[in-house]
């Protein structure tokens, strides 16, 4: 059998006791053919430099933890196979946020947005136990199936340029998770996560570029939300004048 | 231990290079420039109207300028800057209208074929009515 190949593995480093700035740091690595980016990192960890700081859990593209940036575009670290790449291989924490530290970054600023979008069910008010569950339909279900696939990866806000340029923006995961509970047959919380979805910071600061649809592993396709979601907005504002509401 | 995060700045004009080296970049700032184009175009028409609310004489002065061979390139312009608008389009249509029967998504080719052939049927129309 021939010999594993070995590549360079850059790492953008950034300790907060000692940096002042982040620094490119390389690592000479083996890449069997089933090793994905997080392996590399583990091999660095356990047997060159222990004190690099990277986040995982699931190692199986499920919970959402290792979005870093490979080549500079965001990808999951567990699911980005080093044997399509060539001999050097370059890691950054995600785009835009920023770096708690080596590969983690801070993701307050998300969590923040998405627990005002109140993702889960909302009932004005709520069934009595004894009346059973609430039922749904396949075809209630299969409307927002695809929106609940979301891992909170944070990928799609790593290649929003839009979120780069003003981080208040809510962004494409969370918008698609309120528009996931927003389609819910169950839900009733629609008006209340307007507040948020149709203010300036919402929806109306996507252009469409459509890259976080792109880069979702998972194909949620947060932009498709986003786009369902102004539709909905625009018809609100409209309707209000002929004084309907939604 | 005190938190210190370190906060990568987004310089405009690097912050534009470094996303035009994408090509789902590149394609998007492509769509956006056709809208100078479009607005260009809708001024020419506003221009027109006017021209005919002003009588004869300035509007056959009107048409003879749009036959100049500069007023042609940028109606070629224009027109191909449009299709790519409206090609570019149609392709999210199913992103932004899903639309449900029965138990399933209505297939994205489907709605945008749709929309190429309702883009047909108008442009048909127009053409007749403008030769009539
Ligand atoms: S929408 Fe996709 S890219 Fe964005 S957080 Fe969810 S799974 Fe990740
Ligand atoms: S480690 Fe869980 S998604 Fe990669």
């Amino acid at each position: 059998m021939s010999e594993t190949r070995t590549i360079k593995i850059e790492i953008l480093r950034y300790r907060p006791e000692i940096d002042s700035s982040p620094v490119l740091q390389s690592y000479r690595v083996p890449c069997p053919q089933e090793w994905v980016v997080l392996d590399a990192l583990d091999y660095i960890k356990n047997n060159i430099d222990s004190s690099l700081s990277y986040r995982w859990s699931c190692h199986m593209a499920v919970c959402g933890s290792c979005g870093v940036m490979v080549n500079g575009e965001p990808m999951l670290a567990c699911k980005t196979f080093l044997r399509e790449m060539g001999d050097t291989v370059r890691v950054e924490p995600l785009l835009n946020f920023p770096i708690e530290r080596d590969l983690v970054v801070v993701i307050d600023d998300f969590l923040e947005n998405l627990k005002s979008l109140k993702p889960y069910i909302i009932r004005k008010t709520e069934k009595p136990v004894e009346e059973g569950t609430h039922l749904q339909t396949h075809a209630q279900l299969k409307r927002f199936k695809q929106y609940t696939l979301c891992i909170n990866c944070l990928l799609c806000y790593a290649a929003c340029p839009q979120y780069a340029l003003n981080t208040n923006f809510i962004g494409p995961s969370a918008l698609a998770l309120a528009h996931r509970y927003n389609l819910d047959s169950r839900d009733e919380g629609y008006a209340m996560r307007q507040e948020i979805v149709a203010s300036p910071e919402g929806v109306w600061e996507c252009s469409f570029v459509g890259a976080c649809s792109e880069v979702c592993p998972k194909h949620v396709d947060p932009a498709s939300a986003v786009q369902q979601m102004k539709i909905t907005s625009t018809k609100d504002y409209f309707l209000r004048f002929l004084g309907g509401k939604r | 231990m005190s938190r210190k995060p370190y906060i990568r700045p987004v310089p405009k004009t690097s912050w534009y290079m470094k996303y035009m080296k994408h090509d789902r970049y590149k394609r998007y700032m492509l769509r956006e420039v056709t809208c100078i184009f479009i607005g260009i175009y809708t001024a020419i028409i506003v221009l027109g109207l006017y021209n005919l609310s002003e009588g004869q004489e300035s509007f056959d002065l009107f048409m003879a300028t749009l036959r100049t061979p500069g007023a042609l390139v940028f109606h070629l312009f224009a027109l191909s800057f449009a299709f790519y608008h409206s090609a570019t389009w149609f392709n999210v249509t199913p992103q932004a209208m899903p639309l449900m029967k029965g138990d399933d998504f209505v297939s994205g080719s489907l709605i945008i074929r749709v929309h190429y052939a309702a883009w047909a049927a108008v442009s048909l129309v127009i053409l007749f009515v403008v030769g009539a």
